[in-house]
């Protein structure tokens, strides 16, 4: 993944209407995002990469080897031999978590700080 | 929501609180991005490539030649799309696309990938016994039928151009987009006769 330029195209009317009759099959009845997490992962990568705050080759890296980690320690369902659901955005999660640390922008202590903060919300304040 | 501080929606929301908190990032560009991969972009893209290339000799020639600039022709451009190779699948030659190591897809065209695409066994299976794993997702092939395995990386992405298939012969442009399905673009499928 190079050095991407603009992320959005700016041809607007040269795109087709996503919906309606017009719109041809698109997603192929697959979900893109499993999770409202999953895609608010994924966003903020592209935010943080649109802002310039780091190469996407820089972030490939890091998912390359987030994913290669899983991959060497596979974990299989206990008593089965049914590898569990690949959990490819805790790998994309993972990538951006260390990739923020190496650039400074965000170090693990902080958001493991935070996240327990969040996790500690009383009960009917954690939506 | 779980209250385990490892639970992941729970990361990315300390992760995105932290850093707009520090001015790094701001909710309306990430929700910006995700709806346009979720609503703009998507294999109507390359379907359209596709049918370009069938209809236009001069452009399926550009098309193979570089395809990042004959993709941009349409309006298609961004990450993952700097260095497209577009591979033509031909009588006794079938191309199929994979990411040995991740994920990379040329999002323009396609949009985000299936989650088949990104899981180990495809990975790693398409490369070792293609024929085999490609029969398992329903695309027979004969043994006499040569099948090109790419791996993409962080240089090259690929498209399949597909075989036009018989019986489209009067079909525009739209008619014939609305034929070039997602799997094909991969080279994982074949287009069936309309």
């Amino acid at each position: 993944m190079t050095e991407p330029g603009d992320l959005l195209p700016v041809h607007p009317g040269d795109l087709l209407p996503v919906s309606g009759p017009a719109a041809p099959p698109r997603a192929n009845g697959e979900l893109v995002f499993a999770a409202p997490w999953e895609s608010r992962t994924f966003g903020l990568t592209l935010a943080l990469h649109e802002r310039g705050l780091f190469a996407w080759s820089s972030f490939q890296e890091k998912l390359i080897e987030a994913i290669a980690r899983w991959e060497a320690d596979r974990p299989r369902a206990a008593g089965s031999e049914t590898p569990v659901e690949y959990p490819y955005y805790r790998c994309w999660q993972q990538a951006l978590e260390a990739l923020l640390a190496d650039l400074g922008l965000c170090a693990p202590t902080d958001l493991d700080d935070r996240a327990r903060t969040l996790a500690e919300r009383a009960h009917g304040h954690d939506h | 929501m779980s209250h385990d501080p490892s639970d992941p929606a729970l990361r990315t929301e300390a992760l995105e609180a932290l850093l707009t908190e520090r001015g790094v990032v701001e909710a309306p560009a990430i929700d910006r991005l995700i709806a346009y991969y979720e609503e703009q972009v998507g294999p109507m893209n390359g379907a359209r490539v596709v049918a370009r290339a069938w209809s236009d000799p001069a452009y399926r020639a550009r098309l193979l030649t570089d395809g990042r600039s004959a993709i941009a022709e349409l309006g298609f451009e961004g990450p993952q799309s700097e260095h497209l190779v577009v591979v033509e699948n031909a009588p006794g030659v079938h191309n199929v696309v994979v990411c040995t190591l991740c994920s990379c897809y040329p999002w323009p065209v396609l949009g985000l990938p299936p989650s088949w695409y990104k899981d180990p066994a495809y990975r790693s299976r398409i490369v070792r016994e293609p024929r085999a794993v490609l029969a398992e997702m329903g695309l027979a092939l004969d043994e006499a039928t040569e099948i090109r395995v790419w791996d993409s990386s962080a240089e090259v992405r690929y498209l399949v151009l597909p075989e036009r298939p018989a019986g489209s012969e009067g079909l525009a442009e739209d008619a014939l987009a609305g034929l070039v399905s997602r799997d094909a673009m991969i080279g994982v499928a074949r287009i069936p006769p309309p």
